[in-house]
């Protein structure tokens, strides 16, 4: 019984160890082990990829900041990768300062893997103050929301926004978020304007989405890293990336396998050793 | 309180939030070119507003840690650290520009980045910790919701899935049936409790955005 005491109150550093090198040796060795892709993965994959090529924009938002990147940023560079294999025109932003520098650096990485020109292929109108405000006004005027990109260019000199004006001219908007500004988006976007709409959002928040995704208030739905490794297969599987590309999610998705199977474990141990110093009281 | 006053700082923010709420309210169900113009004005005042939030919030920031400085309260000396951050970094970004290659674009990037990235990777840890030694299954209630969490859990990740081929379809099952209708009725609750919040603030009966003593 002592034993079994003292296994309780073990140092939560041992812990802490554990974690970490269940996190680690898949990291440095993947293990490589095959995602099934669900539903809400399809549809969102789908509704990018019905989207005819080089034609109207999609409205990608990087809502989301460094300290859910590691579960976002795969995904906002998976849907680049769709978007310009596929030859669907881009238009980015961001509600958040911080926003900003990750759209710069999911580009930096992506551009290199596909030959894309600026204001043609893809705009990048920047940060705009008001969250709900900027997502009413766009269905009003881009270029009153935005009169110029994050470059400073008159949004009226960029050859890509020639016939884009408002929500009539894209064809979807992709929130890619770790809070709940995709619920703004179908608010404010979906409802008001009739806008389609889809996310990717953490997975500790995707529980709060799926009532939107089953009523099809969301095209698809991204749902944490498992999400974002099932949809970086699809874009790898159909040939829209290149299959050199390191996949970071699925590389991401081995780490996570292993967390989860030690919290299990450990949860599974705690319990029994629970329930053996009940009986013996 | 002069009479004056009572009219700057009580009256007049109801008698705007009645206007402004009632006008908007009326808007959205009159079609005219004239009402869509008020819309996008107001929608124009609504981004401009928000900006000075943010400049309200920079300002409140500053006075609640250089109050925490003057009174030598615990932890002063990260105050200093978080102002001397703010100060440095605004002003790199002002003087110095903000675009790639920039000192300001290498702070977000190996500051900001990796402190952000790692006080989120800390949840995981304590997660796991936590895990161990709370998620006892003491009731029936409990023993539920620890089953279902280690299905869940079990089942989102490849580990899983490979082991057993049923288990996406299970979590999913979790996920879009029972997870769904206790959603759907919290969901209801907040939102017929945020429009009889938003009708009490727009009929003058909520007080307490002024300050609390209304």
């Amino acid at each position: 019984m002592n034993i079994i005491k003292k296994f309780m109150q073990m140092d939560r550093r041992y812990v802490f160890a554990l974690v970490g090198i269940c996190v680690l040796i898949p990291l440095l060795l993947p293990i490589g082990l095959p995602t099934w892709v669900t539903k809400p993965t399809r549809d969102f994959f789908n509704a990018i990829d019905n989207i005819p090529p080089n034609q109207k924009p999609i409205l990608l938002s990087f809502d989301f900041t460094a300290s859910t990147m590691p579960e976002n940023m795969p995904m906002a560079e998976a849907v680049l990768r769709h978007c310009f294999g596929k030859g669907i025109r881009v238009l980015l932003m961001t509600h958040y300062p911080a926003g900003t520098g990750m759209i710069e650096i999911a580009l930096d990485k992506v551009l290199k893997e596909y030959e894309k020109k600026y204001g043609e292929d893809y705009v990048f109108l920047g940060y705009m103050p008001g969250g709900s405000a900027v997502m009413l006004s766009l269905g009003e005027s881009i270029r009153r929301t935005f009169p110029k990109d994050y470059y400073g260019n008159k949004v009226d000199t960029l050859p890509m926004m020639a016939d884009v004006h408002n929500y009539d001219d894209i064809p979807l908007v992709v929130s890619i978020s770790g809070s709940a500004l995709p619920l703004y988006w179908i608010i404010y976007a979906g409802t008001t304007y009739r806008q389609k709409v889809a996310c990717g959002v953490t997975a500790v928040s995707a529980p709060e989405f799926y009532p939107y995704l089953e009523t099809g208030q969301f095209e698809g739905m991204l749902g944490g890293l498992k999400g974002a490794s099932e949809y970086e297969n699809l874009v790898e599987r159909y040939n829209y990336s290149n299959p050199d590309v390191r996949k970071t999610a699925s590389i991401g998705m081995d780490a996570q396998s292993l967390a989860h199977f030690l919290i299990i474990v450990l949860v599974i141990l705690g319990n029994v050793a629970f329930f053996a110093i009940k009986r013996s009281k | 309180m002069r009479f004056d006053q009572k009219i700057m700082r009580y009256r007049m923010p109801l008698a705007l939030a009645f206007v402004c709420g009632m006008g908007m309210l009326i808007q959205f169900f009159v079609p005219h070119p004239i009402s869509k113009e008020i819309y996008k004005e107001a929608l124009d005042w609504y981004i401009i507003i928000y900006i000075f939030m943010l400049v309200l919030a920079t300002r409140s920031l500053c006075v609640a840690h250089i109050r925490k400085i003057k009174k030598g309260e615990p932890g002063w000396a990260y105050s200093i650290v978080t102002l001397a951050g703010l100060t440095s970094t605004a002003l790199i970004g002002i003087f110095g520009g903000i675009g790639s290659g920039t000192l300001f674009v290498k702070i977000y990037n190996y500051i900001q980045i990796p402190m952000e990235s790692t006080m989120f990777s800390l949840l995981a840890f304590f997660i796991a910790s936590a895990a161990f030694r709370a998620f006892k299954a003491r009731t029936k209630e409990a023993t539920l919701l620890l089953v279902i969490a280690l299905v869940v859990m079990f089942g989102r990740v490849p580990i899983g899935e490979n082991l057993v081929t049923r288990m996406p379809d299970i979590v999913e099952w979790i996920l879009m049936v029972p997870n769904m209708a206790a959603q759907r009725g919290i969901l209801i609750g907040v939102g017929l409790g945020m429009i009889a919040t938003a009708l009490k603030i727009i009929l003058g009966i909520e007080k307490q955005y002024l300050g609390g003593g209304g």
